[in-house]
């Protein structure tokens, strides 16, 4: 079966055949992680250009590891090194890859609408790999292959999302994808990091954390800015720490039995406290291994589409 | 030279006449209104405009002509043509030229390049000194270079004691400041603030920025004495305060343009970067309440703020593309659409806040469709429908939003300073 879009821009109107389609697709190339030989090769022949804009190690290592597994090209473009620094624009520089013959570009950057922009100019797949505070639908997928592997399902769940979410593209993309399978969602944090209007998607909101411990089965722990918040949208990360961070005392007092997300990188002491970032709660690195099964099963939907 | 234009409707809300009629013009100056005898027409190139609407010249208080320093975008000829394809004898050219028209030299430099043409390009010059916001450029010195407004367009005037020293100063002269509403503190965002800035991931703007440089520069102002424009309003609340400001006797004015009344917030799903306009396309509670401000006067007339850019600035990621659309060429279209057409206020409502009002702020003679007064005239079929073609524009730059778009109404020619714009061509009188 394939998907309904050519690309993956967002998880936003992604319908939930299409979601369960990649969740059970990278069941199988979960299980393809776990050989001695990890390599398949589904995408031999295919050229797939990471066109990173905006510095990031994981998402583009994840995204890589997982292209090679598929034994796909890969190229791999970053902001730093390329001709946009030299003055060449977006426009341009996307032209020059594409007459390269690539087949499938994923793309990070740091303005929203740049995958949706870049369907316009290229013929090739895009990946969306996170654009500005918009979505960042891979980690959406992720998070919840991850909650399902764990507790055998997402339908009836209640997942709540804490931190940043004005300046997040992982929120929106769980938020899509999670209530599409049937999920409660819900965000937590101060209101100056929950955006205007959001609880118009049908998500309840907290600023009380040890309510939302108490109220839900899975807590999805989002990364605080250091440079960026501090100061502006909260105090200090002390206050934040103090107020919002997830703490074993938390988890034991309200919610013992919670599952811990984090998309990482994590901040120890900010966020999430190292008993908990440790503990037999979360499923931090779980997260990164169902990552790359999770794009392979992506690229791979996408990449044997045309 | 005689020009007769005859079997048109004439409308000139200052003396209130609108009914059918003719019109003879000699060597620039309106000879005769009324039936033209044989006489009369002899000699003279005769224009049928029956169901073509005769009214004053319009003028546009708010371009960006973006010359000295990026002739690449627009020169002053250009912008010109722009204008009299739009249907405008007379714009207001914002100084945020480079160098920036804060003295003397950089106003008489446009003023060269624009006379001889059919277009009157009127000046502003900046308030701060180099629009940096701490000291006063030489107001005196602009004003007597020609300077009709001061304006740190694209800003706001930084700070409340700079404000309130440009309008006391300024109180010499009897002219405005002409303000873009936006709080730095709070703007710099892209998209106004709410459930669509979220859903779309873009930084947000949020309506108070605008409307707490308006409630700023009331307050200020009420307090000096000067007059305060405001440019652009965009929000529900701003036209608001502005009304409720104008009822207390506040010596303010405003101007909206044709993107507020007729595109929503809505539109940005496409993450088109010719949508990015500073203040950004708000609601449609917004666009309803800003109708309702042209239609009770709280608005007093409709600019374009022509923002010509080049084709690989606006072709860029969303967060990096600058502000603004080249308007000139479907401000009034879309005003007759929107305004006339859609919401039924009446052309002689329309001519007054682009013909007349405009002119009252900016101390400048407003021309009168009659015998002895030059002939300074906008010809306009209200009916006509077309398609917008980015491509005909006379504009150098096409970064409109309104390409393919249908509209109901358009100027047919211009008259002004013994020239004729008349289907695609200039010929003298």
């Amino acid at each position: 079966m394939s998907l309904s879009s050519r690309h993956l821009i967002g998880l936003f109107g992604v319908p939930k055949d299409d979601i369960q389609n990649i969740l059970d697709t990278a069941v199988t190339f979960r299980e393809v992680l776990e050989r001695p030989i990890k390599r398949v090769p589904t995408l031999q022949g295919k050229t797939i250009v990471n066109l990173f804009f905006e510095s990031s190690t994981r998402t583009r290592i994840s995204f890589e590891l997982a292209q090679k597994r598929l034994s796909a090209d890969v190229i791999n473009f970053s902001a730093s090194t390329s001709s946009t620094k030299k003055g060449e624009t977006f426009k341009d520089t996307v032209r020059n890859i594409e007459a390269m013959k690539v087949d499938m570009i994923v793309v990070r950057h740091e303005s929203s609408g740049v995958p949706q922009f870049l369907t316009r100019i290229s013929k090739a797949n895009i990946i969306n790999a996170g654009d500005g505070r918009h979505e960042h639908p891979t980690q959406g997928l992720l998070d919840m292959f991850s909650i399902r592997e764990k507790l055998g399902k997402l339908d009836g769940l209640k997942v709540c999302i804490i931190g940043d979410i004005a300046h997040s593209r992982v929120a929106l993309s769980n938020i899509y994808g999670l209530k599409t399978m049937g999920a409660q969602v819900s965000l937590c944090g101060p209101p100056t990091m929950i955006p205007r209007g959001i609880e118009m998607l049908g998500v309840k909101i907290y600023h009380d954390i040890n309510k939302a411990i108490a109220e839900n089965d899975v807590l999805n722990i989002l990364r605080i800015q250091l440079e960026r918040d501090a100061g502006t949208t909260i105090p200090s990360l002390r206050e934040y720490h103090n107020y919002f961070g997830v703490t074993s005392e938390r988890l034991e007092k309200y919610n013992p039995n919670i599952l811990i997300l984090h998309p990482g990188p994590i901040n120890r002491g900010v966020e999430i406290s190292s008993e908990v970032a440790d503990g037999p709660y979360q499923i931090i690195l779980d997260q990164v291994t169902n990552g790359v099964a999770v794009r392979m099963a992506v690229l791979y939907l996408l990449g044997t589409m045309n | 030279m005689k020009t007769a234009f005859i079997n048109t409707i004439i409308l000139d809300p200052v003396s209130g006449i609108e009914n059918k009629s003719s019109l003879l013009v000699e060597n620039g100056v309106i000879s005769k209104v009324g039936e033209l005898t044989k006489d009369d027409l002899k000699d003279a190139k005769v224009y049928n405009l029956e169901g073509i609407y005769c009214v004053p010249g319009l003028m546009d208080m708010h371009v960006h002509l973006r010359e000295p320093g990026r002739e690449d975008e627009e020169t002053i000829k250009t912008g010109c043509n722009s204008a009299a394809a739009g249907g405008f004898t007379s714009v207001l050219a914002m100084p945020d030229t480079k160098p920036i028209a804060d003295n003397a030299e950089v106003l008489g430099f446009i003023r060269h390049k624009a006379q001889d043409h059919l277009v009157d390009v009127h000046l502003a010059g900046a308030v701060s000194f180099e629009r940096k916001g701490t000291a006063l450029a030489p107001l005196a010195e602009l004003h007597e270079a020609g300077a009709v407004a001061f304006t740190d367009d694209e800003k706001a005037v930084k700070t409340a004691s700079l404000l309130k020293n440009a309008l006391e100063y300024a109180i010499m002269f009897d002219l405005p400041v002409i303000e873009h509403c936006e709080e730095e503190s709070l703007g710099g965002g892209v998209a106004n603030e709410g459930f669509l800035s979220t859903l779309l991931g873009l930084p947000p703007n949020p309506s108070v920025a605008e409307e707490l440089i308006i409630v700023r520069d009331i307050l200020i102002s009420d307090y000096v004495g000067g007059k305060v424009h405001f440019s652009n309003i965009s929000t529900k609340r701003a036209v608001e305060i502005i009304r409720s400001a104008k009822e207390k006797g506040s010596k303010i004015t405003a101007d909206t343009s044709p993107h507020y009344f007729s595109l929503t917030e809505e539109a940005l799903k496409s993450y088109d970067t010719n949508l990015r306009v500073n203040p950004p396309l708000r609601s449609e509670e917004d666009l309803n309440a800003v109708i309702e401000g042209l239609r009770d006067g709280t608005i007093d007339c409709i600019t374009s703020d022509h923002s010509p850019h080049a084709i690989e600035e606006k072709e860029m990621e969303f967060i990096y593309a600058p502000d603004g659309i080249v308007g000139l060429e479907t401000e009034l279209a879309l005003t007759l659409t929107e305004l006339v057409h859609k919401r039924k206020i009446p052309l002689s409502k329309i001519i007054t806040l682009f013909a007349v009002n405009p002119r009252k702020i900016l101390n400048l003679p407003v021309p009168q469709i009659k015998v002895g007064e030059k002939a300074e005239l906008t010809l306009i079929d209200i009916s006509q429908i077309w398609t917008v073609n980015i491509k005909d524009f006379k504009s150098k730059c096409k970064n409109s939003p309104f390409d393919k778009k249908l509209l109901t109404g358009k100027s047919v020619g211009v008259m002004n300073n013994s020239k004729l714009f008349y289907g695609g061509n200039y010929s003298g009188l």
